[in-house]
């Protein structure tokens, strides 16, 4: 309920031009996806998103050490916040619901289950299978070969969790005042973040080197990187918002009982560590 | 080292922080086009959803009309065949992104916080990043129309294959386009959610909202829910175009099918996010010019619960003949049928709160009560299609055609047009011209049902939609509703004329506008100042 001093933010002109960035970004995409015009496009609208990012959080950093916010602005974050973290679970769902409709579906229907069974006269040799390494047309080429859930995949469940595990302690020694044992935490969080991003780059790599598994072989390529890749984005993102969270706990940021923006970082860096539970059990292991 | 800590919280303005230059909300706003681009105000922000939505409006009516020219006679006088392709889609795309939900996302800005007793929206310029995505999104959008090759020509519903492998070169922009209209859909509707769950005023508690509060509370959890499977569904056609991967192709494993699910988990919960704002406005202008409360509030919000709940289980009724399994065209089947009984119970308290009101028959009454009849042929359609044997034959006939363009023009636009009518003397201080406005009612109400009430019989003898061309059998009922069509096109230009007029002068309007309205937003002056409950109202429950 109000409190009756609700800060409201006098004209800002970052929404403006971060609409007009994105416009350009995304016309930037097209023009090279479609005409193969150069990336320059693009990168003009990335930049000029990320420079608004950071003036606008800049301005709201600054509202907040001003002290303009109230409890009620703290909870409108909150569940601002909140909602968006909702939006990012639905987001993955989509490619969760895709991958459990093609494995449960689509897959066994093209062998021939299934009472209606018509998929299946259009490739009567195809035998159906999980992870699909033989793709129904010949046109397409399936994966070599797969990892093994127990190694690389293991040791980034092991890094995330524990970072999960760090950013925790990190937290909870903010709210006690210990502001050094927070930072050294959150560092490690950090290094965890890019322990991460490190390994599933080297995944990757041998993906295409030494597996197959690609984006062009079919299904399961399609599958696994639209989710891996998609959750090592947001582990970039995860990464980035916890440096600055570093630097401005670093600056002298952050009260005892007032971090709002600790914590949804925190929340963020968690929802990106049970996707990844979810990817490394329906993904890898299952 | 002790860090310096920031001082702590203080809950007064400080006029002397690092942010001090931005600190007062009292300034004069800046002047001319400057005003429009860095607004954060929930008002200004309203006025210029409405009016983008409108423009969007008459762009997606035009297409319309260019569709139901070339209909209008039996062969291909107009247009060929892959330039009404495109009219269709994009007659479709525009209407419902950029025309009626927009439309509802303006009346939201402009009402919830007037009818929560709040001093702006939560997230204030968020709100504006929110609004101006959308003049973006669809300059792209339409952009496409010009590209080589043509725009997007597969449906509004964008079907894989004919979206992937068969698509022009400018669906890649297409999908471009449409993630930056959801991340405006996503952020609007988050902004919504958090204003009304943070920013009522002291006192009321949710079963005290205006039913259009709690429409749009319902609505924007659809939004963050189905929005983001949208965003990912386009993603997997954009790597299916671009990256070589089979999401949707068998060849590869994927399945054409995968998409139709995908799309119509976003689809249906869709179609209710275009259908709940209206069930909110109707119920809160039939209570006031029938001078009675609302019949049935509580029911009312668990009914438009249920029907959000109910939306997220349906979706595979619109692919009844793609070759689903037997249980699963049962299933969707029934749970289908079940949402007639959260509807119907609306229906039926709408109508028991004009049951011995005292009811006048002013411009937004007149629409909202075409609403309630007209909407219910559309739900009564609806029906019929959900029983999965009658789908077989019903599907892609414009029998489909008629049902949903029920829902949506006497349904949704007619819910934004009594709105509209309802608030315009709040919005401007004065009365739109009642006479114009009953103009303005009853051609549209004469065109719509001209235009699709024909197609229902069109659609049953077979009339498969979507062709720019026919069997000489369904001439008479083409050429009736071309002619209905026009008709309902030109009289909206009288609803500009008296918008248009209403902003100008007209009859001065009270404070409460109208006898029987007791909302928050009619204790405040008409018209309504740019800043209003900057200290909040107390709420008093209204006796009855």
């Amino acid at each position: 309920m109000s409190g009756g001093t609700y800060y409201v933010p006098a004209t800002s002109r970052w929404p403006i031009l971060g609409s007009v960035a994105l416009g350009i970004m995304m016309f930037g995409i097209g023009m090279q996806l479609v005409y193969d015009a150069s990336s320059i496009i693009m990168l003009v609208g990335l930049v000029g998103i990320l420079s608004v990012m950071g003036f606008w959080f800049r301005d709201v950093v600054r509202e907040s050490r001003g002290g303009l916010y109230d409890t009620q602005m703290d909870r409108s974050f909150r569940w601002g916040m909140g909602w968006f973290i909702f939006s990012e679970a639905m987001f993955f769902a989509a490619f969760f619901g895709a991958l459990f409709y093609i494995r449960t579906f689509a897959v066994p229907w093209l062998g021939g289950e299934g009472e209606k069974g018509i998929s299946a006269l259009l490739w009567p040799d195809f035998v159906p299978q999980w992870p699909l390494m033989n793709p129904p047309d010949e046109a397409v080429v399936g994966p070599r070969g797969i990892f093994s859930p127990w190694q690389l995949p293991l040791v980034n469940t092991l890094i995330l969790v524990t970072s999960s595990i760090t950013l925790t302690v990190a937290h909870e020694a903010l709210k006690e005042g210990h502001r050094k044992i927070c930072r050294n935490w959150l560092t490690g969080t950090v290094l965890l973040g890019l322990c991460f991003i490190l390994i599933q780059g080297l995944e990757y790599y041998e993906a295409y080197a030494h597996y197959g598994i690609t984006l062009e072989a079919g299904i399961f390529g399609a599958t696994f990187f639209i989710l891996t890749g998609f959750h090592g984005v947001h582990v970039i993102v995860g990464t980035i918002i916890l440096t600055v969270m570093l630097v401005r706990v670093h600056q002298g940021h952050f009260a005892k009982e007032n971090h709002f923006a600790f914590e949804a970082a925190s929340w963020y860096w968690h929802f990106v560590d049970v996707v990844w539970i979810g990817l490394f059990i329906f993904v890898y292991v299952i | 080292m002790a860090p310096k800590l920031p001082p702590t919280y203080p809950l007064e303005h400080s006029a002397t922080t690092a942010a001090g230059s931005q600190a007062p909300t009292h300034h004069a706003p800046p002047r001319g086009l400057l005003r429009w681009l860095l607004t954060t105000n929930h008002k200004e922000i309203g006025s210029l959803y409405l009016i983008f939505s409108l423009i969007m409006f008459f762009i997606g009516g035009i297409f319309a009309l260019v569709i139901r020219a070339e209909l209008f006679q039996p062969g291909l006088q107009l247009v060929n065949p892959e330039f009404f392709n495109q009219m269709t889609t994009m007659h479709g795309l525009i209407m419902v992104f950029a025309a009626v939900m927009p439309a509802f996302t303006g009346l939201a800005n402009w009402m919830i916080p007037l009818q929560i007793g709040a001093p702006d929206m939560a997230l204030p310029r968020l709100n504006n990043f929110s609004f101006w995505l959308l003049p973006v999104a669809f300059t792209l959008l339409l952009s496409t129309l010009f590209m080589p090759g043509g725009g997007p020509n597969f449906g509004w519903t964008f079907y894989a294959p004919l979206s992937t492998t068969y698509a022009p070169p400018s669906t890649t922009f297409f999908i471009l386009a449409l993630h930056i209209a959801g991340i405006s859909s996503i952020l609007g509707a988050i902004n919504i959610i958090a204003t009304i769950l943070n920013m009522r005023a002291p006192g009321m508690r949710m079963m005290d909202m205006p039913l259009f509060v709690w429409t749009w509370l319902i609505t924007a959890f659809l939004l963050i829910a189905v929005m983001p499977v949208l965003a990912g569904v386009i993603t997997m056609m954009l790597m299916d175009i671009n990256f070589g991967t089979s999401f949707f192709s068998a060849a590869g494993g994927g399945d054409p099918v995968l998409f139709q699910h995908l799309f119509w988990f976003f689809g249906h919960p869709e179609v209710y996010i275009m259908i709940l704002p209206a069930f909110g406005i109707v119920s809160v202008i039939i209570p006031t010019f029938a001078r009675k409360p609302l019949f049935g509030y509580p029911s009312m919000v668990y009914a438009t619960a249920s029907i959000a709940l109910l939306s997220f289980m349906v979706w595979a009724h619109h692919m009844f003949v793609v070759g689903l399994p037997l249980a699963a065209e049962l299933f969707f089947m029934y749970s289908t049928m079940l949402i007639a009984v959260p509807t119907g119970v609306k229906i039926f308290n709408w109508i028991t709160t004009l049951f011995r009101g005292s009811i006048s028959f002013e411009s937004p009454m007149l629409f909202s009560l075409a609403f309630v009849v007209l909407f219910t042929i559309g739900g009564f359609s609806g029906l019929m299609l959900a029983i999965s044997p009658a789908d077989f034959q019903y599907h892609d006939t414009y029998f489909v055609v008629a049902h949903f363009h029920y829902v949506l023009v006497p349904g949704a636009v007619f819910a934004i047009m009594a709105a509209v009518y309802y608030w315009l003397p709040k919005w401007t201080g004065h009365y739109p011209n009642e006479r114009l406005a009953q103009w303005h009612f009853w051609l549209s109400v004469i065109g719509v049902n001209l235009t699709f009430f024909p197609m229902h019989f069109s659609g049953l003898a077979g009339m498969p939609r979507r062709i720019p061309d026919y069997a000489l059998q369904f001439a008479d009922f083409n050429m009736l509703s071309s002619l209905g069509a026009f008709l309902f096109g030109f009289s909206q230009l009288l609803f500009v004329l008296g918008v248009v007029l209403c902003v100008r002068g007209g009859k001065k309007a009270p404070a409460q506008a109208w006898e029987g309205a007791w909302d928050l937003e009619w204790t405040v002056p008409s018209p309504a100042p740019l800043h209003t409950f900057e200290t909040p109202p107390v709420f008093k429950r209204p006796t009855p």
